[in-house]
């Protein structure tokens, strides 16, 4: 069952009743989903857990929504791999890394589409809808498919027709909208107030990202119930990495595992950095910024929860990084040729803001460190495509491919090495 | 009547002048602080303006060819990446 009891406000404190409602009425401030944490202590155990679906909903007391009206696509319980051979590059001897690029329509965001969809279908909405341009968009789309929902999806008019075509193929209602990024978030934002949709990321945002939480839940349950020494996540609008703080305190609070000592840190690309230059400036305040990088996934200039990840930064002794795009795609490559997975552009944004960290000593040696890949490469191909090494071309012939194989290895041994 | 509920964010070399309380004396809209914070580098005031929705839209063009940077106060980018 479901043990939400409100909808608290994160800089007041005020509650209200559990409505598709985001904000404040008093300091308009963001709402946030408070829960019975004693019924939930005296429910969840770590055997019950262990007895449920390999997926997010094993964790589904504490998730803001009734059993009957849960969407499962299978997302969530992904693995949780041992990276000896990145972590030996990068001088790291206790590094994890979470795959979440196998989830249904492969990125995280399906753990918060699956929570909203779910908490819409029990408000009694028929329709979901979204502004993005991409993962969330796919995630939306392909959930509404399955759970029989109208889906209305908004996107700049100028995107990629591969992206179009990963949403598209679910057949939602999709709108391109003539105009900027801005233009769109106002009219998305004008149409959520009078219109009877579950928008995801604003009317049931404070549901949608509960979702996140589940990274924390699954990354505690598969170390052997404990918290890691340090996180690092990308930072977008800095909801993901301020949740999965918030679920590592609440796998404490309800005796799942000891108080976290969990070191926060969170990456970003240098073209769009508004909280890692916060952090590096000292102060709480970020200054919204103009997008410009390959990592679109993370480029959100104006971070909802920019705030409250550089508090999350301090209190956890983390910290914050941003990497060029270059290094974005010289750690996509790094992942792929050490690991064997291959991350879309926020996972090179992880990977080389990890290396930078552990080259600075601001991650030690010997911590153990968990670092969140969140969706998969074959979204942005046209990124690394030619970045990487020629294929050989030979005729079917095998004297001609030992010929072109010495070749090419003499190649190779005189330029310097692929990745970082 | 409308409200409108806004955050704008000042650059340094905005945040000693009176741009709140010139929007009120210019425009027929009630300016309502909410929440404010202030610092060397930067400052945000998140605010309810009250009057006739056509009012509030021109106190906001206005706002913005000033230099404020006007947002909503909760939401921040509603447009999601890849």
């Amino acid at each position: 069952m479901s043990f939400e009891s409100a909808l608290r406000c994160r800089e007041c404190g005020r509650e209200y009743p559990l409505n598709p409602i985001f904000s404040c009425e008093f300091c308009f401030g963001p709402l946030e989903v408070a829960y019975d944490y004693d019924a939930i202590r005296a429910s969840m155990t770590r055997e019950s857990i262990a007895a449920g679906p390999a997926t997010l909903w094993r964790y589904g007391d504490l998730l803001p929504c009734d059993p009957e009206f849960r969407v499962d696509l299978g997302t969530g319980f992904t693995p949780l791999v041992r990276a000896e051979r990145l972590g030996e590059q990068l001088g790291l001897k206790n590094l994890w890394l979470k795959n979440d690029t196998v989830n249904p329509t492969w990125s995280f965001k399906d753990r918060v589409v699956s929570v909203a969809i779910a908490r819409a279908r029990q408000f009694g909405f028929d329709a979901m809808a979204c502004a993005s341009t991409g993962n969330l968009a796919n995630s939306v789309a392909a959930h509404a498919s399955h759970a029989g929902m109208d889906a209305y999806v908004f996107i700049p008019n100028d995107l990629e027709q591969g992206k179009v075509v990963g949403s598209n193929i679910y057949d939602p209602t999709l709108v391109m909208v003539e105009g900027s990024y801005d233009d769109v978030n106002r009219l998305c934002t004008e149409l959520s107030a009078d219109r009877n949709w579950a928008f995801v990321n604003i009317n049931v945002r404070p549901y949608y990202a509960e979702g996140s939480r589940t990274l924390a839940f699954e990354v505690a349950e598969q170390l052997g119930w404990h918290a890691p020494d340090h996180i690092v996540s990308p930072l977008a609008s800095g909801s993901l990495y301020t949740k999965l703080w918030k679920g590592l305190q609440e796998f404490a609070k309800i005796g799942l595992i000891d108080e976290p000592h969990t070191r926060m840190s969170g990456a970003q690309a240098e073209g769009c950095s508004p909280i890692t230059t916060a952090y590096r400036e000292g102060t709480l305040n970020f200054r919204p910024q103009k997008p410009d990088t390959i990592a679109r996934s993370l480029a959100i200039g104006n971070p909802a929860d920019g705030y409250y990840a550089l508090k999350v930064m301090e209190e956890t002794n983390g910290g914050a990084e941003a990497v060029t795009d270059q290094e974005v795609i010289d750690g996509v490559k790094l992942l792929a040729e050490t690991e064997g997975i291959f991350a879309e552009t926020a996972g090179g944004v992880t990977i080389a803001c990890l290396k930078k960290m552990a080259e600075s000593g601001h991650i030690l040696p010997d911590e153990e460190t968990v670092a969140f890949i969140t969706g998969a490469g074959l979204k942005t191909v046209e990124s690394v495509q030619d970045e990487l090494t020629a294929p050989i071309r030979v005729p079917a012939d095998a004297t001609a491919f030992d010929e072109a194989l010495a070749a090419r290895s003499s190649q190779l041994a005189g330029a310097p090495a692929g990745g970082t | 009547m409308a409200t409108k509920r806004v955050r704008f964010t000042f650059e340094p070399d905005k945040i000693k002048q009176p741009v709140i309380y010139d929007l009120g004396h210019r425009f027929e809209v009630v300016t309502n602080i909410r929440m404010a914070d202030v610092d060397d580098s930067i400052g945000w005031v998140v605010l309810e303006l009250e009057g006739e929705l056509d009012e509030i839209e021109r106190s906001i063009v206005w706002a913005r060819e000033v230099g404020v940077r006007v947002d909503d106060p909760t939401l921040g980018d509603v447009v999601e990446g890849d």
